[in-house]
Parts: structure tokens; sequence; C-alpha cells
């Protein structure tokens, strides 16, 4: 019990150092931004200019902002938008994240699911044009970016056939349909591709072998010994899949006009709203962390071989 | 008499000495010389018939970048606006798609004619919404996509194999110590602070390596650390450090060759990715500065008017995904060639 506080102090340790450290370059790299983000200065007098910045805070040093700053997300204060004006970053991000969690994890259930099966497939049907196909299915799914996934979608089915909306986020599930497709490919072809390595291994060794002498049936062996032993090192995989996930939302809820906070992201960028760029990297990064710290946990309660060390 | 027994070696004639007679030898038993550990690694590449059509894919494509400016017709950026949003026309090809014409209200027609086109200028790949030529376009952009993969990944790799070095080398305090500096960067989402690297830096190809340099030599860094440890266990090393060599000759003369095999496999699975993250950015908008072309430029090009022109899109899109898979095919044979144990 002790070696699992010390463990787990010491990675929430490091996931406070991540965040400080994110949340300090994302604040020095925003103020040496060029440009500003009041898109009409030319036409801003001196004082309409100081009044804004006073009203912004940018009138302050630089340390004493950063000061500032820091102290205000402690208390879950992210600014205010420069974009859309007086609205506080935390609830413009609180009313876009839905969309973006729910993509997230229709992607990730869909693409996991669909994967696992397909590498199972793959691995029991070893060296047929099954396997040739799963394969090259789960290196194409590799190889091909998100974003021309996600075009190439939208062409087929919402241009081409008519069968889907090409985009927006008001026809419920439906609207979803397309984004998902596009974001769980990489999430499939890597739990592809992992399943049918980890299974093939599995399926050679000795238990299964003894398994299958004392006369069950390969579907049995194949889920009942093979499937629940591959799956165990598909949890180390979460952490990447969520960081793909992530980059992939960021261009995949522009293409379909998702309002997510990927989408909310791009516009700042271009509006150089800053306040909402520091916000979306803190929430991005908090998100990326605590998946990381999850899996760690995951992994070290269901595989006995990895525990936490213990020097006695 | 004097026994022969009693003479150490040296004393002896060397009348005592014949050679022993042993069996004749034949070709057959002679062994071949050994061959090196890369010969080896080529040997069972060239069994692999993916990845060698791979290699030869990646050859040419390789090729015909670096010769662009040989290659290409016009001038990437030079504009021809009244032939704006030409379909792809190729001289002698009838296929529907390639021959200048393209779908309009139900009836195919040609645009090229509408366009007063002479007889004897096509566009191979079409033009853009400037009148670009695409296919001068592409090859440019394919040469700055894969320069800038290039330059990320070599870099990636001699920062990673440097800091895994030193840290499974020095061991103790300093690697403790660079291995927590690693963890907390882990937790980096790379791909945001790139972009907000690129809105602080001037939009280029030096910042979009040097951004990507900065999100993905930690890969790099853990592989070598992990396998640096595990060479360092060997007798052959132990047998230098016994010998007095010092831990940067033991780290670049033993371990580094030791260890090149996983080292190249990482890094040319780095290539693909570089190549993601160019063509992600300049999809996004924060990459390449407009108007120099790269595989991400086109393909945001291509998108804005993909409903209308569906080829801008498409044949970018098609480049950039062979490359991909060439590359991430090419890298999977390798890594099976340097690793046999791997292979069931």
């Amino acid at each position: 019990m002790n070696r699992w506080i010390k463990f787990i102090a010491q990675r929430l340790l490091y996931m406070a150092l991540t965040l400080f450290i994110i949340a300090s370059v994302t604040f020095f790299l925003m103020s040496a931004l060029p440009g500003t983000p009041y898109n009409n200065q030319d036409k801003l007098s001196e004082l309409q200019l100081a009044m804004l910045n006073a009203k912004y805070g940018f009138d302050k040093p630089l340390f004493e902002r950063y000061v500032s700053y820091l102290s205000n997300i402690l208390h879950g204060d992210f600014g205010i938008s420069l974009q859309f004006s007086d609205q506080p970053v935390a609830s413009l991000l609180g009313s876009r994240i839905g969309p973006s969690i729910q993509l997230g994890l229709q992607a990730v259930i869909f693409g996991t699911i669909v994967g696992t099966i397909m590498g199972a497939i793959a691995a029991m049907k070893q060296n047929t044009w099954i396997d040739v196909f799963c394969q090259l299915f789960a290196i194409t799914g590799r190889s091909v970016p998100n974003f021309v996934i996600a075009v190439l979608l939208q062409f087929i089915f919402a241009v081409t056939l008519k069968w889907l909306p090409i985009g927006l986020w008001d026809d419920g599930f439906r609207s979803s349909i397309l984004p998902t497709l596009a974001l769980s490919i990489s999430p499939m072809a890597d739990a592809a591709r992992f399943i049918r390595t980890e299974m093939v291994e599995v399926l050679s060794s000795d238990y299964i072998e003894l398994a299958r002498a004392k006369g069950m049936s390969d579907i049995r062996v194949a889920f009942t010994h093979g499937l629940r032993n591959a799956l165990i090192p598909l949890v180390t995989t979460l952490g990447p899949m969520t960081v793909s996930l992530m980059t992939g939302s960021l261009v995949v809820e522009n293409i379909f006009a998702i309002p997510g906070i990927g989408e909310q992201f791009t516009k700042s960028i271009l509006s150089n709203d800053y306040y909402t760029i520091m916000a979306v990297t803190i929430l991005y990064s908090t998100m990326l962390v605590t998946v990381i710290f999850l899996t760690d946990i995951l992994y070290q309660l269901i595989d006995p071989r990895v525990r936490v060390e213990e020097k006695n | 008499m004097d026994t022969l027994q009693n003479r150490s070696c040296e004393q002896l004639p060397d009348t005592a000495f014949r050679f022993r007679q042993g069996p004749a030898k034949t070709d057959a038993q002679e062994l071949a010389p050994p061959i090196t550990f890369l010969q080896d690694a080529w040997r069972r590449l060239r069994k692999n018939k993916a990845a060698v059509v791979c290699l030869i894919i990646l050859a040419f494509i390789m090729l015909i970048a670096l010769l662009a400016p040989v290659l290409a017709p016009y001038p990437p950026n030079e504009q021809h606006i009244p032939y704006a949003n030409l379909p792809p026309r190729i001289p002698g090809v009838s296929i529907a798609g390639f021959d200048g014409t393209i779908v309009f209200r139900g009836n195919r027609v040609d645009r090229y004619a509408l366009a007063n086109v002479p007889e004897d200028v096509s566009f191979y790949f079409g033009t853009d919404e400037f009148g670009r030529d695409l296919f001068s376009r592409t090859l440019y952009g394919m040469r700055i996509s894969l320069l800038i993969a290039f330059v990320a990944a070599l870099l990636d790799l001699s920062i990673g194999v440097i800091y895994g070095l030193i840290s499974a080398m020095k061991g103790g305090r300093t690697d403790v110590f660079m291995q927590r500096v690693l963890e907390i960067l882990a937790g980096v989402p790379s791909l945001v602070i790139v972009v907000l690297m690129l809105l602080v830096f001037e939009p280029g190809v030096f910042s979009i390596i040097l951004a990507l340099v900065i999100s993905s030599w930690i890969p790099m860094a853990r592989v070598v650390r992990a396998q640096t440890l595990r060479v360092k266990q060997m007798e052959y090393v132990q047998a230098a450090r016994a010998l007095g060599c010092t831990d940067a000759a033991i780290a670049f003369s033993h371990v580094l060759p030791n260890i090149s095999g996983v080292v190249i496999v990482r890094a040319m699975f780095s290539i693909p990715s570089a190549i993601f993250f160019e063509t992600f950015l300049s999809f996004l908008g924060v990459g390449m500065k407009i108007p120099n072309a790269s595989l991400g430029t086109l393909l945001n090009g291509g998108y804005k008017v993909f409903k209308l022109y569906p080829y801008q899109m498409f044949i970018p899109a098609v480049i950039l995904c062979v490359i991909m898979l060439s590359f991430n095919l090419f890298a999977d044979g390798l890594r099976d060639a340097f690793d046999p144990k791997m292979k069931e």
C-alpha cells in the first residue's frame, strides 16, 4: 500500500510540474507573439488603446501578469476572451467541450472495438487473405492523415452520395457519424496492428496448445485465452491514442464545422485571442497528462509483471 | 639419450614437427566469408517484397523531388490568371479526368477549349485558382516536404541519441534527473506547442523544422537509453572498460554501432511522422508561408475548392499517402530485417 501512495504522489507531482511548465511556456510564447488582438488597432486612439490594454491587463509588467495569470488559473479563472466581447474563456470552452468529448469517446470506442476484432481475426487466420487485408488496412490507416480521410469521407458520403450531412452539429447523431469515422481510423489501425502482434505471440504459447489439446474450439481459445492476454498491453497504447485523437480533432472539427475545442483553438489562433489559446493549451495538456497517469495506474493494476518496483 | 620431453617448445628442432594429414579439403567445406550485420540485414530486407517495392518508390520520389527544377515545366509560383482552375490534361491520354474535361451540369465540357488554351499547352495536374501549374507545384512541394522531414529526422536522431547515450552511460543521479526531465516533457501536447511556436516564429522551412525537432526527439532519446542500458551489460563493453576505454569511446565505438539497428528503424519511422506534421501544420494554415508550395499547402488550397475541383485536393492527397505508406512499410521491413527475433 505504501508503495502505491509513493508512486501516485510522485506521479501527481510530475503532473503538476508538467502543467506548470506548459502554462509558463505558453504564457511567455503568447507575450512574444507578433501582432495584437485588436484587428482595428490603426483606428484606435492612444487613449482607447490604453483603456483596452487596462481592461485586459496588458498594461502591467510582464512578470506581474505572469504571477496573476498563474494564480487566476488555480482559481479556475482563465481570463476574458478577446474574440467574443466580455465572455469568460472558461465558460466559452465549457460550452464547447461537449462535442469534442462526444466525438473523442465515440471514436475511441468504435475504433478500438473494430480494430480489436480485426486484429483478432487476422491473428486467427494468420497468413490468409483476411490477414493480409487486415494488415494492409492497419498500415494504410496509420499512413493516411486523418484530415485526408475526413475530406475523402465528406466527398463520398456528403457531397456525392448525399447520405449524411456535410458538416454542422445540428443533426444530432447523424452529423457525428462522419467525423467519428474519420477520427476512429487511426485508433482502429493501431488496435488492429497491436492485437494481431500480441495474439500471434499468445496463440503460439504452450497453454494455448494445452487448451486446444483439451478440445476447446478455436473461437473459444481465441477469445478466452488469446484476446484476454492480448488486451492487457493495449492499455499502454491509450496515451498515444489520445494524443492522436486530440491532434486529429483539431483539423477534423474544422473540416466538419463542429463547435468543439479544436475549432475554437484554430479560430483563436487566427485572431490572436491570447487567453483562449492559453486556456486550450492548458486544457489539452491536462487531458493528456491525466490520460498518461491513468494509463500507468491501470497498467500497474492489471499486469502483475510490471508492478511498481519494491525496494527492500 | 637426450629426451625430447626435457626441452621446451622453442628448443625443438623443426624436424620434430610435421603437418597433420587432415582429410582433403573440398570447396564445399570452405567457410563463406563472414557477413557483416548490415549485409545480413540487407539480405533479409531483400526477401521482403513489400519493403523492396517501397524502397524503389521512395527512391523514385526522392529523385523526382531532387530534379524538380529540371522537370517542372513552369516556375512553381508563376501565375497564368486566364488559365485558372483547369483540370488535368496529359497529352495523348484520353481517360476522363486527365483529358482536360470536367462534368459541368451533367455535360462533359472541355475546359481547355473554353479557356482558349493553345493546343500544345497542357497542365498535367491542372492549375489552381491563380492558374499556377499544379504539376510544378507538386514537384516543388514534395521537395520541401521531404527536405523538412529529412532534416527534422536527422536532428531528432542526433539530439535523441546524444541525450539517451549520456543518460544511460552516466547513470546514477544524472540519469535520474534526465529521465525526470523527459517524463515531464512527455506530458506536453507537442502539436499544440508546435502551433504556438509557429505563431511566434516567422513561418517557414526553418521554423517548421525547429518546431518539429523540439517536439519529437523524446521517443528517440528513450529508445536509445533503453538500448544502451542493455548493451552496457555486455561482456565486450566490460572488456573495453577493463582495457581503460573512456565512457565516450565506449559509447561511440562499442554501444552506438550495436544499437544502430534500432536507431535507424526509429529514425525511419520519424520521417513519415515529420511529413505528417508538416502537412498538418500547413493544412491548418500555420505552416509554410504563402505562396510557397509544400504538400500541406497544396492540400489546403485544394481543400478550399474541393467540391468544385476535386482533382486539386486528390492529387496531392494521393501523393502524400503514397509517400507515407512507402515510408511506413519500408520502416516495417527494416525493423524486421534488423531484428530477426521479431519474425516468427
